[in-house]
Order: C-alpha cells, then structure tokens, then sequence
C-alpha cells in the first residue's frame, strides 16, 4: 500500500513536473540564425573548470599516467612474468597512450563550433536544452569531478554535447570514443583535437591496455581536467530502445571515489532525444543484416546529402547531477579496499560488481524518464497495430487517446498546448515521409519497393520500413513495459489471482531482462508499479488477492499486449529455432543468419507477420536472456565465444513455447525447477492466448 | 584515567589531585572546563583577548589580531554570550547510594573516601564536549556514590576485594583527561559504584640508574613525574599534550603516545614491567627484561584495556638522562602537500626529530591570531620582513602555506648535525627555515590551545579534535576528504556559518602518520548544538575509516567509539578480547563498559 502511495504522489508531482519541463526549454540554434557563426567561433571561451583544477597540457597527463604507479606495477609484472625488458613494454604503453590520448586544443574546437553550427542549422529546426539542467551542470562542473552519461542513438550525441557545452561556456568533456573513429583518417585527427579519446572495442584480456586505460581516465577524473563523457549502452543503440548498460568504463570511473582518492564524484544522466534519427534507414538495414559501412571519411562525404533533409528538434534533457557518495552511503565494506594498495590492480567484490549494476541501471532509468516523445511515436505505436493501412481520422482519435495514456504512465511527450492532434499527427508524417504517408484519407507504411519484385524483396523492403516505424514506437516502451506486462501476464494466465499474474510477470520480466530496462532485482516493486499504473488508467482493479480488467480497460489490456506482442512472438520464434533447427553449439555469426532465414522463410510463406524478429539486436537480446535462464551456456573455445544450448532444457522451453500443451508440460518437468516451470506454463498458455 | 591528548578547544581536565581530605590541588582546578582556574582566555575592558595567569608563556598578554579571527572565521559576535552557571548545584546532584555494611569494611582500612557531592561529580566526567556541556548546564544521570583514594598498591588490592565481596562497580580514575567518555558512568549501573582515584599513589618507589628504569605508583601526574626524575637527571621522554594533568595509570590503560616518541618511544616502547590488580588477583610479570617470549605478551592485555580489568598500581617505566641540549625549528612549505611529502621522506629516511608535526593552512592562521602583541618597533618591522620575504619574494600564497614545527633533543653537537639534515631534506620539498621562535610557540600552543574551547563556549562556538593513523599513501586523501565531509556535514544540519575544519600531521612512522583533527562551529540558531555536534563528528568518524584511516591512534575506544569496534578488530577479535574480560572479571566489577 504505500508503495502505491508512494508512486502515486510521485505521479501528482509529474504532472507539474511535466509543464515545468516544458518551460525550461531553449532553442540554442535560435541565437545561431541571428549572429554570426564566426563571431561565435571564435568567442572569447572561458569555462566553468573544476575548484581543484590545476591546469595541465593534455601531454602532462600522459607522462603522469605512464609514471603511475599503477601502471608502473603492471609494467614492472609483465616484465617479470615476459622476461622482457621494461623499456621495451614501457615503450608498448607509450604506444598505446598515444593511440588513445586526445589533445584537445582550442582551435579545433572552434573550428568544430563553426562548422557545426553550419550544420546543424541545416538539419535540425531546433536543438532545445533545458537551461535549468545547464545550470545545475555548471555548480556540479566546479564542486566535484562530472561524468557525463547521455543517451546513445546517433553519431550526433557527442557532437551535440561539446557543441552545447561550448556554448554555455562550460569545460568542455573528453569523450571515450570507439577506435573504429580512428579509421576514419582526418576526422579521427579532428575528433582527438575536440577531446574524444579512443577505446579498443575489446582489450579483457590485455593487462597492459587495461592498466593504461583505466589511469588514463581516472587520471583526468581526479585531478578534475575536464568533464568525462561516455555513454552507458556502449554503442548507439540502432532501434531507440535504450540497450542495457556496459560496466566498463562505468567501474573505471567509480573507482577513485570508492578509494576515497576524490571526495565525490557526480554522474550526470543526459537524455538526447531526437524527434528523426539521423542514422534511421542505416539502422534498419544493419538490423536486417546488411553490414555497416565501415565509417570512413568518403562514407562521411557521401552522407552530405542528407544535408539537404531536415530532421526535426531534438531536445536535451540535462539531469540532475548525482552524488557518488549519496548512492553509495552505507552500501559498500571498506576492507577491501584498505587492506590492499590503493596502486595494485584488484577485482571488484562482488557487491561492488552490484553496486556498480545498479549504478548504471539506475543511471539509464533516470535517462529514460527524461527522454522527450514527439507525438510522432505515439502515431509509429499505433501504426504497427494496424497495418497495412489505417483511416487517418481514426489514426489521429487513437493519438489523441494514447497521448493520455503515456502522459499517464508518466512519459513526457513534446506536444505544446494549443496544437490540434490533426496538426501533430500532419507534421510528423511530413517529417517521416520516407515512412508512412497519406493515400486516399489513409495512412500506410511506405513499404513498397519496385512493385514487381520478387517476395523476398517485398518482405525485406516490408521489414524494412516496419523496423524504422518500430525505432520510434520502441521509445514509448521502456515507459510502457511495467503496466504493458501485467497486461500481457493477465492475459496469459487468464486468471485473476494476484499471485499468479505476479509470478507470470517475473517470469516476462526475467525473459525480457536485455530487452527492457528493470532495475535488477525488484520484480516486486515493477509489478505493483505496473498494476498502480493500470488502475490509475481504471484498466483494471486490484484487490488483495485479486487483478481483474474492468470493462472500459479491456481496450487498454489489450492495446498493451499487441504493444508487446512483436517481442512475445519473436522471442517465440527465436526459441523454435533454436530447439528444432540448432543441434551442436553455435557462434554467434552461424545463429544470426540462422534465425534470419528461418523467419525470412515463414515471412514468405505467409506463416508468421512477426518482421521485428528479423532484428538481429532482438536475436541477440534472446539469446543473452536464454543464457541467463540457463537454456543455453556460453563457452569460449580458442578466441571464439560458442553458445552451447543446453539441449533439453532447450527443447522443453521452445516446445512449451510452440508446440501443444501436453508436450511441453511433460518434457518441461523432467529436471526443472517447479517455479521455473509453473511460469513457463503460464507462458504457453499465454501465447497461445495471444496468437489466437 | 585516559588521558588523551585533546586539544582541540579546551581541555583537559582537572584534576591533578583529588584529595578530598586536603584538597587544595583539586581547588587550583577549574571545575567546569579545561585546566588551572587562573589560567583562561578572556576580553579585556578593551575587547582584546588576553591569557590570563602566570602558568605559560602567554599568560598576561595581549593577543591583539584574535578577536577578529573568532569573529571572521565563526562569524561569532562579542555581543552573544552564553554563560555557564558559576558553580555546582548541589540539588542537582543523584544522590549517594552506599550500602552500610561497605562503608564499615571500607572504614576498618582506613583508606580516605568522600561522598561530597563536589567530589562525585568530579569524577564523573571526562573532557568531551558533551561532557563539558552539561557540567555548564545540566547534570550527569548517573554519577559515582563514592570516591576513595588508596595510597598503595596494598590499598587497592583490599578495595578490590571489599567490592567484590559487596558486589560493587570499580571505575579508576586518575587524571580525568579522558575524552572517549570513558569516565561517564554506565546509566544503567544499579550497583554501587566506586570511583578509585589513584592520585595519592604518585610516589616513584625506586630508580634503577644501572638498568634506566624508574619504578613509579601510577597515579603520579606527567609532570610530577617528570619533575621529580629530573632532580636525579633523568626523565621518561613521554610527553602527551595532556601530561600536565594526565596519569601514568590512564597512559598504560588507553596506550598513550607522547609528542617526542621519535626518541623515547610510546607508552609500549617504554613500560617494562605493569603491576595490576584484578578481581582475579594481582597480574605481573616475574622479571624486568627488556623482552621476553612467553606466548602473547600479557602487557598488551593491559594496555588499552581502558580500565575493564582493573587498576594498574605501579609501573617500571624506560628513563633516560635529560637532553643535554633542546632546539625548536620550523618550516614553511608552499602548501600542505608538499609538507607531506617532506614529513614522509624525514620518515622514510629514519631522521625524525623528537617531535615533527605539520599544520594546515587554517590552523598555521589559527596560530598566528594567538600572536602576542610585539613588544617593539623593531621586532614588528622584522615580522613585517619575513612576511614580505616568504609571501612576496619566495612566493608563497599566505592562504596555502603551511608550517612545520620541530623540536631537537640530544647533544649539542650531534642536534645541530641532526638540524642541518632535517632542513636539507625539506628544503628540497620546498620548504623554507621560518626560525626557532615560531617552532616554540608552536608547542607552546599545544598546552595553551586547550583552554581556548571555554572561551568559545561562552561566544556560542562548540569543538572538538580527534585523532587517527594512517598509512602514508592515505594521508592527503584523508586529510582532505574529512577536512570537507565535515564542512558539508555542518550545512547539512543546518549550522549557518562555516565551520573550522583543520587538521594536522602530529607523528611519523615508518609506515603512516597520525593525523589530528579539529573542528568547530557557531551553534547559534541551533536547538541542540550537542546531538549536532555529535552527528558530525560520527560522520567524520565514518569518514576516516572508509578513507583507511584506524578508530584511534591514542585517545581509545572509550563508549564513545565502541560501536565500530567489530568493524575495527573482526568479530573474532573482538570475541578473544572478550574471553580475557570474562576470565579476569566474571562479575564485572570493573563496569565502566569501555571498549567492548
């Protein structure tokens, strides 16, 4: 009961929240139509730094990096353990220091803030920032060292931040960047000189990268150089859902204050949300399956031409920043971390792994709260119930109801006050036009390729356009996923009792863990939020022992489980495949195009409508849950990660998920655990339910 | 007993002796604040501050830039004063609770004893703050019934046995410097309880010129003993901030550390043989060796023991001959890290003169409010030099700098070698020679500095100090983050003017330093300045364990540290430290609840 309480005044306070929000923003590209771009430039730039700063050359911070101690350690074992020289490896780290270091110079920057400005005049109508944030940035910038944490969905993000940060004269970030940048020759250079420093994708194994690495960061974090910026989910995420988050780098800069090396350290949740993803068709094709191009600088020179495309707002939600200490008061033992050299390389306890989990989960949570939905995705959600085609009139009726239902759920959608949804709903057609458009008073999805094409081009073009519809109903979800999921497990269970549709939801929750974002461990506390949620809609009714729909939320139970129902029934599929078609242990590589072609085929053949389950990051996110849930093992075998499914359980899960009822139950109760299993049941039953 | 080094803002306590018969000692006392009742901080008619009293070399003068460094760093006001009440109330006091059949046993042997009021509640209390605070304006919920003064070993051990054929409670007592509230009597306690003051056993018994060791009754006060071996040219070396007041009993049982244990050694180092006597009996060893290797020293059961197990009667304690030579130093560095640096290469070099410590740039301000109004032009035009030279030519950021005071001890010759070394290595940390004058005030604030938390009380301004240890690579980091935990703990609870956080490097070891701490606020504004307080300094506390930091270097555990003991010791720790209290003292007669 309180928790209930506790969310709903919660709620109340979101609505105030919300129309502050809204107030807060700033178009910072206004001021840029009036004045000069080059006055701008070259501006007289004097940042906010940190109190503790005491300015340095960003080659003084390499040689401080190489004679730590920390690194000299490593050195110094690598020669023993080598029987090398440690000049030789000290030379090795050198390397690696100038692989990765940037050197910001102010030129650069400036060069960047002229040219982007060019830029991004040309491709967004707005860039809002909410001043409040920017403001609360700038305290935190000078009290204690800032780790910036945005959102990742376009090459966009970093670029946007620097430029943002310039412009309210704030010390500018270095940003931890892929070394596949370096690639790109010019840009590479540029992008150091702006402050970006570059990460190998994968060093687990080398000690040395490691070491130089990880004092390389925390050696700009505590002397307070310049703000840290990286991004949680590792990689931009191709479909709009925020990806679950990576530790790396996040543990990495926990550290000097867990050591107490710093007083405190403040991370900082930044959202980017773009109402059109610049990347959007580039996404979807990678999804399918066509390789990303490798970025090169003539890759960069051909996108020009989207130059001429407009791209709509994005808005840039600053967070509050957060205290380090706060979250970790009272969590962590200190004997770790006294009882050995501060300088020795130490692996994290485990409830220092936890703590630094629930850092990043709590991190991306609050980065999600904060995105800003265009109406537009409320047109993409809908969209995708109703194709092929769908009357316009209705379309906007259905906007229209589910803007309240998000706003309820506690999204914040950009929707200002006196627009008329007929206007909402045109503008984001014109802006996507390349995805849907308006014929003969409906709307449909633009997915038609040369009319005469063979099936298999008409299904590809098909995905195609429903994965990009599907980026921007993807941002609606992780606020959907608690009430969306009861509405799937009520209707799954078809029962009403409580207990039941809570252990049905944990099991959805447990499924979907990579897919969605839950804070680890409070299936509970999800569940009664789901539930709050539904009842404060009047979707349904919650007694103490009880759930029911009511009669006017029947609508909504069901709107949220079709919401959901790509994902049920792609993981459906993806299971089948898996028990039926795999035999030995896989790579990665073979599953991907395995699953591909097995859904392609029945795609063809007319035996499924699920395209999302084309989506390579859906195939990817299935296999890392069956992992999890222990159906399938991982091995590494010379360098190459071999997924080993675990046959049996396999074969029980895929049946239980596919094949009829009496099957599954009984193989599915040789040897697992009874819970497990009553939840799976519930599983079958409801996708049987839903697939009707 | 306790003695403790406080500091901090005022301190100390009373009592040098306590005789109630005669009690002219316990008269030159202040009864409600730290030390010698003549000896105080005050305004003058002319709003300056002045030290009171003939005692050190402050006494009588005028301290003519420190009323506006109280007001500029407290933001507190000569206009808002607060007074204690001018003296005991006697109404006020529990009453004496004593069995009869006691007093008679008790009466047969002759040994003084007092149930006055005034001498209970003077025995009641150590010197924390709180403490302090409700002798001004409160009263103690539970105080002794009885106070008793053996003369000799044999004294105790019959007190020893008449509580324990009575059941009664034993809290020993001997300087009252304690600060870890290890004198505060348990609430809870129904028995009896027997405040033992060991201060009329302060005889030395015998000194020992062929082996330098002195045997000496423990209650003897620091500076009597001191006093009375230099008659024979020795000394013990050991010299704690508090050994004005502090007993040789209270150093063994919280293992005290002194300012010059770079030469002599804490208490440890220089306690040869303890007798105590315990519910149990009397527990000594049966020669006076340099060392020995018979299982776990039994010395280190006593020692700390804080006054759980029984009364240390008489102690053979290390002399030495007095130094024939004494030079006081000091040092200016750019700034506190580079201080650092200098104290951990003096230490890593092993030259460590007798005393070495580094204060902060707060407390080097501190230091220089309390500067005495100069004497002549000339030497004000000198002082004016100094400063153009350290902050103007040398460069020095007078709101970052920070000073070192030495002291040397030993032959003439070999101290000036010594001198020269020391200076060698800090010069190449940057340091600057600031002259033997400004290293003697220093350590002479060290006695002085305790008084100045009465004055603050009565303007509304609470502190304290408190100490740790730490390993050298931990020391900036510490300082630093407990310096600021404090600042921020203080707006957090509301207190409105920024608090004097700052610290000091008080001792160097091979493998760490000890670190001294203090802090103090306006309370103005705030309802209850005391549970304030008292989260801060918890919060510090916190502070400096998560920073590496140990629960204490030489104040103890007491009750006011004891909840992070298992935290400090591991359980089983804590379990073999309780398995020897259950064997010496099955019926905790000794049931002052310290440490466990």
């Amino acid at each position: 009961m309180t928790a209930v309480s506790h969310s709903f005044f919660i709620c109340s306070q979101q609505k105030e929240l919300t129309s502050k929000k809204r107030d807060e923003f700033e178009d910072i590209l206004e001021e840029r139509r009036l004045s000069s771009d080059l006055r701008y430039a070259m501006k007289c730039y004097t940042p906010v730094i940190y109190k503790g700063l005491s300015p340095c050359k960003p080659n003084a911070i390499k040689s401080a990096v190489l004679q730590s101690e920390q690194v000299q350690y490593v050195i110094k074992q690598l020669a023993k353990e080598m029987g090398e020289s440690p000049d030789i490896i000290q030379e090795e780290a050198m390397e690696i220091l100038d692989e990765m270091g940037h050197s910001m110079q102010l030129g650069a920057v400036r060069f960047f803030a002229f040219t982007l400005s060019k830029i991004f005049k040309q491709l967004f109508q707005r860039v809002c920032v909410n001043e409040e944030g920017m403001q609360r940035l700038q305290h935190a910038i000078q009290e204690h060292p800032v780790v910036l944490l945005p959102s990742h969905r376009s090459y966009v993000d970093f670029l946007m931040l620097s430029y943002l940060l310039y412009t309210y004269d704030l010390a500018l970030p270095v940003i931890a960047a892929g070394i596949d940048f370096l690639g790109m020759k010019i840009v590479g250079e540029l992008l150091r000189r702006a402050g970006a420093f570059f990460m190998r994708r994968s060093f687990g194994g080398n000690r040395l990268y490691w070491a130089v690495f990880s004092e390389y960061v925390k050696t700009m974090l505590r002397s307070g150089y310049a703000p840290i910026e990286f991004f949680l989910e590792g990689t931009r995420s191709r479909t709009a859902k925020t990806l679950t988050p990576k530790f790396g780098l996040l543990s990495i800069v926990m550290e000097p204050f867990l050591k107490r090396e710093v007083f405190d350290t403040y991370l900082v949740p930044i959202s980017i949300s773009y109402e059109r993803i610049l990347e959007e068709s580039l996404y979807a094709y990678e999804l399918l399956g066509v390789p990303k191009p490798k970025e090169s600088t003539s890759g960069l020179l051909k996108a020009r031409r989207i130059l001429s495309d407009n791209f709509g707002t994005i808005h840039i939600y600053v967070g509050q920043p957060v205290s380090l200490r706060t979250l970790a008061s009272g969590r962590i033992n200190r004997c770790p971390y006294n009882l050995v050299p501060r300088h020795l390389p130490q692996k994290p306890s485990e409830d220092i792994q936890e703590f630094v989990s629930d850092v990043a989960y709590k991190m991306e949570l609050l980065q999600i709260e904060n995105m800003v939905l265009s109406p537009w995705v409320l047109v993409a959600a809908i969209l995708l119930q109703n194709l092929p085609a769908m009357d316009f009139e209705l379309l906007i009726e259905k906007t229209l109801w589910l803007k309240g239902l998000t706003q309820t759920f506690g999204g914040f959608i950009e929707w200002p006050d006196n627009l008329c949804a007929r206007k909402a709903v045109l503008s984001g057609l014109t802006l996507h036009a390349n995805i849907a458009r308006l014929v003969d008073g409906h709307v449909v999805l633009n997915d038609k390729g040369l009319e005469d094409g063979a099936v298999g081009e008409i299904v590809f073009k098909r995905a195609l356009a429903i994965l990009m519809c599907a980026t921007y109903r993807n941002q609606l979800l992780n606020v959907f996923v608690r009430p969306s999921l009861v509405a799937v497990a009520l209707q799954m269970t078809r029962s009403f009792r409580k207990e039941e549709v809570y252990s049905c939801f944990s099991f959805l929750r447990d499924v979907f863990s990579d897919e969605f974002i839950f804070f680890p461990g409070i299936s509970l506390k999800d569940f009664e939020e789901g539930c709050f949620l539904l009842t404060k809609c009047d979707a349904i009714q919650t007694s103490q022992q009880e759930i029911y729909p009511t009669d006017k939320g029947s609508v909504i139970v069901s709107f949220l489980s079709a919401m959901f129902k790509p994902f049920v029934e792609g993981y459906q599929l993806i299971f089948r495949y898996l028990s039926k078609e795999t035999k030995e242990a896989f790579t990665e590589k073979q599953l991907i195009p395995g699953v591909r072609n097995f859904v392609f085929q029945l795609l063809e053949k007319g035996n499924t409508q699920c395209y999302e389950a084309l989506s390579s990051d859906m195939q990817k996110n299935a296999l890392a849950a069956l992992v999890q849930l222990g159906a399938v093992k991982k091995k590494k075998i010379v360098e190459t990660l071999l997924w080993d499914p675990a046959t049996k359980f396999l074969n029980s899960l895929a049946g239980c998920f596919c094949l009829p009822l009496p099957f599954g139950f009984q193989s599915f109760s040789q040897g697992f655990d009874k819970q497990r299993e009553q939840s799976c049941l519930f599983l079958i039953e409801g996708l049987l339910c839903v697939l009707e | 007993m306790l003695f403790l080094q406080f500091l901090g803002f005022g301190f100390f306590d009373f009592p040098k002796y306590i005789l109630n018969p005669n009690a002219s000692e316990q008269e030159l006392l202040k009864w409600n604040g730290w030390g010698y009742n003549d000896s105080k901080f005050i305004f003058n008619k002319k709003g300056q501050a002045e030290f009171t009293g003939k005692r050190y070399r402050l006494g009588g003068m005028v301290l003519p830039t420190f009323k506006e460094w109280i007001e500029k760093t407290f933001g507190a006001s000569l206009e808002h004063k607060t007074t204690s009440r001018a003296s005991l109330n006697v109404n006020d006091v529990p009453p004496s609770i004593v069995n009869e059949e006691f007093l008679q046993d008790l009466r047969a042997t002759k040994i003084s004893y007092s149930q006055d009021a005034e001498d209970r509640v003077f025995r009641a209390h150590g010197h924390c703050l709180h403490e302090i605070f409700v002798l001004r304006e409160g009263m103690f919920k539970r105080i002794p019934d009885i106070v008793v003064w053996p003369v000799c070993h044999e004294d105790v051990v019959k007190i020893v046995e008449l509580a324990c054929k009575h059941n009664l409670c034993i809290i020993p007592f001997g300087g009252g410097t304690s600060v870890s509230s290890a004198l505060e009597c348990p609430e809870e306690e129904k028995r009896t309880i027997v405040s033992l003051d060991t201060s009329q056993m302060n005889r030395i018994l015998w000194i020992d010129e062929k082996n330098l060791t002195a045997c000496v009754e423990a209650g003897i006060v620091g500076q009597d003993l001191e006093k009375q071996l230099a008659e024979s040219g020795f000394c013990t070396g050991h010299e704690p901030d508090s050994m004005e007041f502090s007993s040789l009993g209270g150093w063994v049982a919280t293992r005290a550390s002194g300012m010059k244990k770079n030469i002599y050694g804490n208490i440890e180092d220089l306690v040869i043989h303890i007798k105590m006597v315990t519910p149990r009996g009397i527990v000594e060893k049966n020669c006076q060796v340099p060392r020995m290797s018979t299982g776990p020293d039994i010395h280190h059961f006593i020692m700390g023991s804080e006054g759980t197990l029984g009364v240390v009667t008489e102690v053979t304690i290390k002399i030495r001959p007095v130094p024939e030579y004494q030079k006081y130093g000091s040092v200016v560095f750019p700034n506190f890290e580079r201080g650092v640096a200098c104290l951990r290469e003096v230490a890593k070099q092993r030259c460590a003169p007798a005393s070495i410590r580094l204060v902060d740039n707060a407390q080097f301000q501190f230091g220089h409010a309390l500067k005495p109004q100069v004497a002549s032009i000339f030497t004000s035009f000198l002082d004016g030099l100094k400063k153009f030279y350290i902050t103007k030519f040398k460069g020095f950021d007078p709101n970052i700098l920070c000073v070192a005071t030495l002291l040397f001890e030993g032959d003439r010759e070999k101290v000036l070698q010594h001198e020269k070394q020391v200076y060698d290595i800090a010069t190449k940390f940057g340091g600057l020679a600031a002259g033997e004058d400004n290293g003697q005030r220093g350590y002479m604030l060290t006695f002085v500095i305790a008084y100045i938390r009465d004055l603050g009380l009565d303007y509304y301004v609470i502190g304290e100090s408190f100490e740790t240890s730490v390993p050298w690579d931990r020391v900036l980091d510490l300082c630093r983050n407990v310096k600021e935990r404090i600042v921020r703990e203080c707006k957090e609870k509301g207190v409105q003017f920024a608090p004097l956080s700052t610290c000091r490097v008080t001792q160097t070891y091979d493998a760490g330093a000890c670190v001294y701490f203090y802090f103090a606020f306006n309370y103005r504004g705030i309802s209850d300045p005391i549970h304030v307080y008292e989260q801060i300094e918890r919060a510090a506390r916190e502070e400096i364990l998560a920073n590496g930091g140990s629960l204490s270097h030489h104040h103890g555990v007491g009750k006011l540290r004891k909840r992070w003991m298992k935290e400090s010791i591991s359980d089983v720790g804590l379990g073999m430290l309780r398995s020897v209290k259950e064997y010496v003292d099955p019926n905790n007669i000794f049931g002052n609840k310290n440490l466990l």
